[in-house]
């Protein structure tokens, strides 16, 4: 690996690919920094899979003999030198590339020296990478024995343990139980900080959760591309749900000075909204102080990014059949 | 990086019971039919005798017995380059070959030469028995040196036959099959036809065996396997790199 590496480890221009009639992936331009996570979000078949191939060199662009599109790994393009780049990559598709009849020890020892690393250094990749996955009591054990939670953990060990520049993840915590999401989400949070990582999923808690930027993709597009703690506040609603166990009548809450709306949710439970700038939180606590209406509760009210996904892919839809 | 991949190759050849197995068994076919034919040349020795130029136990023992190798090859090539490809993209291993830092050349040279090995071992006891015979008698070196020749090229062309029709297909069974009905398809070719100078003789790789079976170096042979060989793997790269463009 260079000593100086580029800030840039993994941009892609106008990616396309059809399968006869169906237009997989369309126009789609992607760009990673060291020390990234990036998200590509979108539901089943919106052209995730097919982007992560493009991007790993399992599948070439449609226009990948003109100059239309480029795939470049820490600068070495992929469509030309395609041997040189992927040095640079670590991947783990769909379902974990595992040769079930090997050790976890053979078979992480072929990955590592299949990406080109020398065989005095991968004992201690070796053993770094079992220990990051939580496969040091696995090693000696025949993959196909594993459960498939532990061959998910092999998958990835199998990408991380060459320290590619860029880790290419397709869905990495599908098929998991919650105590391992949780393992593998702060992984690839570790990775992170030391790597590029892009990853595929359908799950907006797991964006929330370890990606530093989003982008979603709907039907072979990318139609939103941001931070996701922005993404979070996109289309966010300024306001808190406030619950007093002794409450006064709604007309005295709307009377607070910045509430521009109240809801009640129950008999002690109160949605209230109010304007972007405006804070009344601060008002309305000193009010229930001095009056004894027993605050109980207050939350504010978040937009989950299920709204916001909801909210955009809506959006796109909108417009598309505008267009028709 | 070749070497890795066909290592990787015998690696997983080796972890699994059934190829000790096949190991196992056809050993013993091969003894049994290496015994047998001894004792038949055992029995007619005195008439031997007494000819003018009497052939030697090598002519009577070890060439048939490379002939009935080189035909079991036939069925036995298939089941093993079944695997080669088409079991890869089964279990969708190959995207791990493929986004690996090697070009399509790599990995069909590197499997081609896992298997190679493999059955080169395999062969490796049959020779070995016939060598046995060396502690009785004087072997005809040159004769035993082009069947094993003949051999080799042989199992190298059927490999790189069924290490293509591997790669066009995600099932290995179909693969196997496939394999299976092209040698066979040849083989018939060559002994359907009845005149002795008839182009169909040509195209079997088995029908350019005989001449090595019968210790006849001829290098027109020789450049068939090669050329053989060396088609068939250039499809399969040729098919790896469509596996791309076509998904």
């Amino acid at each position: 690996m260079p000593n100086i590496t580029p800030e840039i480890t993994l941009s892609a221009r106008n990616l396309t690919r059809r399968f006869g009639k169906l237009r997989a992936v369309h126009n789609v331009s992607l760009e990673l920094k060291r020390g990234e996570v990036l998200g590509l979000l979108g539901h089943n078949g919106a052209g995730k899979t097919t982007t992560l191939q493009m991007l790993t060199g399992c599948l070439l662009p449609d226009n990948a003999e003109k100059d239309e599109c480029s795939i470049e790994i820490c600068g070495i393009s992929l469509l030309r030198k395609p041997v040189l780049a992927k040095a640079h990559l670590g991947y783990l598709p769909e379902s974990p590339p595992l040769y079930r009849e090997l050790s976890v020890n053979d078979y992480l020892t072929f990955a590592a020296r299949l990406r080109g690393m020398k065989a005095a250094d991968v004992p201690v990749a070796l053993a770094q990478a079992l220990q990051r996955c939580g496969l040091e009591a696995a090693g000696k054990k025949i993959i196909g024995t594993l459960s498939r939670g532990y061959q998910q953990r092999v998958g990835i060990a199998q990408a991380i343990i060459h320290r590619p520049a860029v880790i290419v993840l397709d869905e990495p915590t599908v098929g998991l139980d919650p105590a391992q999401i949780r393992d593998i989400r702060s992984l690839i949070r570790e990775l992170g900080d030391s790597h590029s990582v892009i990853l595929s999923t359908h799950l907006l808690s797991e964006v929330e959760s370890v990606c530093d930027r989003v982008e979603i993709m709907q039907r072979g597009k990318l139609i939103y591309g941001d931070t996701s703690a922005h993404m979070q506040q996109h289309g966010s609603v300024s306001g808190f749900i406030i619950g007093l166990h002794n409450p006064p009548p709604m007309s005295v809450l709307e009377g607070i000075a910045g509430i521009s709306h109240v809801e009640q949710l129950s008999a002690t439970q109160f949605r209230v909204l109010h304007g972007a700038d405006q804070n009344p939180k601060a008002a309305l606590l000193t009010l229930a102080e001095q009056q004894g209406w027993q605050l109980e509760q207050l939350t504010p009210l978040q937009a989950t990014l299920e709204d916001v996904f909801v909210r955009i892919t809506d959006a796109e839809t909108a417009v598309m059949e505008e267009k028709q | 990086m070749i070497r890795l991949l066909a290592m990787r190759e015998l690696r997983s050849l080796f972890a699994m019971p059934s190829t000790w197995f096949i190991l196992a068994a056809l050993q013993f076919i091969f003894a049994w039919f290496f015994l047998a034919r001894l004792e038949a040349f055992l029995g007619i020795q005195p008439q031997l005798a007494q000819l003018a130029n009497p052939p030697g136990v090598t002519n009577t023992v070890a060439a048939p017995m490379f002939n009935t190798v080189a035909l079991l090859l036939m069925m036995l090539v298939p089941l093993f380059t079944m695997r080669l490809i088409a079991e890869e993209r089964r279990n969708q291993t190959l995207s791990l070959l493929l986004s690996a830092p090697l070009s399509d050349l790599h990995i069909v040279v590197g499997k081609f030469l896992g298997l190679l090995i493999f059955l080169v071992v395999l062969m490796t006891g049959v020779v070995l028995m016939l060598y046995s015979l060396a502690l009785g008698t004087a072997l005809d070196h040159g004769l035993l040196l082009s069947n094993i020749l003949g051999l080799l090229l042989l199992t190298a062309s059927y490999i790189a036959l069924g290490l293509y029709i591997s790669a066009l297909t995600a099932q290995p069974i179909i693969a196997a099959i496939g394999a299976l009905a092209v040698l066979l398809g040849l083989w018939l070719a060559d002994i359907g036809a009845a005149a002795e100078n008839s182009p169909w003789h040509s195209i079997s790789p088995l029908h350019h065996f005989q001449n090595f079976n019968d210790g006849l170096l001829d290098s027109s042979d020789a450049a068939f396997f090669v050329l053989f060989t060396t088609v068939f793997l250039l499809l399969a790269i040729r098919r790896l790199h469509n596996n791309r463009v076509s998904g």
